[in-house]
């Protein structure tokens, strides 16, 4: 599957990057339609909050498939969107704070839920982590931190992992689906090991690999 | 599901607001089904409920297995509307239609061995397509279990229907056990078995995560769970723009009734 004519145009490309918009947006329409439509059943904010965590972390996972993607295809539309879609993870991400604290927590003891309930620190951390990366993801910011955009930037690793540990560990019976999703971040991460090594994964630290803007994913 | 005739018992019911039907049934923790709140709504019809035995064995004079209808024949059946406090921090006000646990329990003359009673839900992967998952931590069939005198109790109520008709299968049709002073999963659905025992039972919630869920689960705002805080709850149906918190109260707002069976008794140790 390399370029063709037809796929490296620019047209073509923005109308790849035009439906990967509508299709990160789709979770949130849905949300809007069926929240309209009254048909989040008796405890809506429960069923909301559940929801935009779950596409928060969807589309952390496909912000993560974009690089290995590209080096599959050999196409560079795949990290084009990378970006928009990691801030759309992250704007989901916010809406699901907000969700929670209004619906779940009522802004009532926000100290003790924040310090004492472990799938709570786990989701923290997961969404504190996504902070820095979106005030960092401009092309200004891009070239201002050169080497060090990289380095910052595997904390997306550590987001994603959080947030699934955040995930499972609201499992009270049944952990098919969160299986699903934890081996589908193994391969991602495993992907990044058989790039650059451990080093690769860890964010922070200066990778040993040779210099490729489209290595981080 | 069929009409029931019923006496109210105004006694034993509060008048808050009721859940609307419509929501009492499709808002079900019923894993047998799927751990999706509505999954039980969806699949229950599956279950095949008449006819209905139970199997009573253990500490008791009149052990057997009992069709369902023979044991309801000699009882008057009366309407209770109960609070129901579920572990997660939700909760419903339902119009139960059933006949004192109580009542019922006598009839198998439990003897002075007969500490604990314990229950069983169906356990057939055929019609509950929940026991069929490869990755349920529950160790099928659900279980539960009452003190003796907290199943004597006047609250404690064995079930067959609500808002005047039938239980829907995924109410836990055909009986099940309404405990209105204990967190929901000790409300026992669609029962086979009943055992009359020395020993404390080990029971579901507590065998997967005993740091969370103990044996007793009374309802108590004092005692947090580990992933939720208990004192207040969402009563059901609530909405986005007028969330309908509610204060918990210690035993649900049961305490005249229960407090003393627990006299003596640490609820922090036994949650």
């Amino acid at each position: 599957m390399r370029s063709t004519g037809l796929v490296r145009s620019r047209r073509f490309l923005l109308g790849f990057r035009l439906s990967a918009a509508l299709v990160a947006l789709l979770p949130l329409a849905w949300l809007v339609w069926r929240m309209a439509a009254g048909l989040l059943g008796p405890d809506p904010g429960q069923e909301l909050t559940q929801a935009l965590g779950l596409a928060a972390l969807q589309l952390l996972i496909a912000t993560l498939c974009m690089t290995p993607m590209q080096r599959w295809t050999g196409w560079v539309g795949w990290v084009r969107i990378r970006r928009m879609l990691g801030l759309c993870a992250f704007f989901y991400a916010c809406l699901h704070v907000l969700s929670f604290l209004q619906f779940m927590v009522g802004w009532q003891d926000l100290w003790a839920t924040f310090t004492t309930r472990p799938y709570i620190i786990a989701g923290s951390v997961a969404f504190l982590v996504l902070i820095p990366l979106s005030l960092t993801s401009t092309r200004g910011m891009m070239r201002r931190l050169g080497p060090n955009w990289k380095r910052l930037h595997r904390l997306a690793y550590l987001s994603v992992v959080a947030a699934w540990v955040h995930f499972v560990w609201q499992a009270r019976s049944d952990i098919g689906e969160m299986l699903v999703y934890g081996l589908l971040i193994a391969v991602l991460l495993w992907f990044r090991w058989r790039w650059n090594g451990w080093r690769g994964l860890l964010p922070l630290t200066a990778s040993n690999s040779r210099a490729n803007s489209d290595r981080v994913g | 599901l069929k009409e029931l005739e019923y006496t109210p018992a105004p006694a034993f019911s509060t008048d808050e607001d009721k859940t609307p039907f419509e929501d009492v049934v499709r808002y079900n923790n019923f894993y047998e089904f799927g751990t999706a709140k509505d999954d039980p709504a969806r699949y229950a019809h599956e279950m095949s409920v008449d006819p209905w035995s139970v199997q009573v064995d253990g500490e008791c004079d009149r052990p057997g297995t009992y069709a369902l209808e023979d044991l309801l024949k000699p009882h008057a059946l009366e309407e209770r509307v109960y609070r129901l406090r579920c572990v997660e921090a939700w909760s419903m006000v339902i119009p139960w239609i059933g006949v004192p646990l109580a009542d019922m329990l006598k009839r198998f003359e439990p003897n002075s061995r007969a500490k604990y009673v314990y229950f069983e839900t169906l356990h057939d992967p055929d019609q509950m397509r929940g026991q069929r998952s490869l990755f349920s931590t529950v160790d099928w069939p659900y279980r539960e279990g009452l003190r003796m005198d907290e199943a004597m109790n006047e609250l404690s109520f064995f079930t067959v229907g609500l808002y005047g008709k039938t239980l829907p299968n995924q109410n836990g049709a055909p009986f099940r056990l309404v405990v209105p002073w204990k967190y929901g999963f000790k409300s026992i659905k669609s029962i086979v078995r009943i055992r009359f025992q020395e020993e404390q039972p080990a029971t579901t919630w507590e065998m997967i995560a005993p740091q969370e869920y103990g044996f007793y689960a009374n309802v108590n705002p004092e005692v947090d769970h580990p992933r939720w805080s208990q004192k207040r709850e969402r009563r059901l149906p609530s909405g986005l723009l007028s969330p309908n918190w509610v204060e918990t109260q210690k035993f649900n707002g049961y305490g005249e009734q229960v407090a003393h069976l627990y006299k003596g008794m640490d609820l922090r140790q036994n949650y």
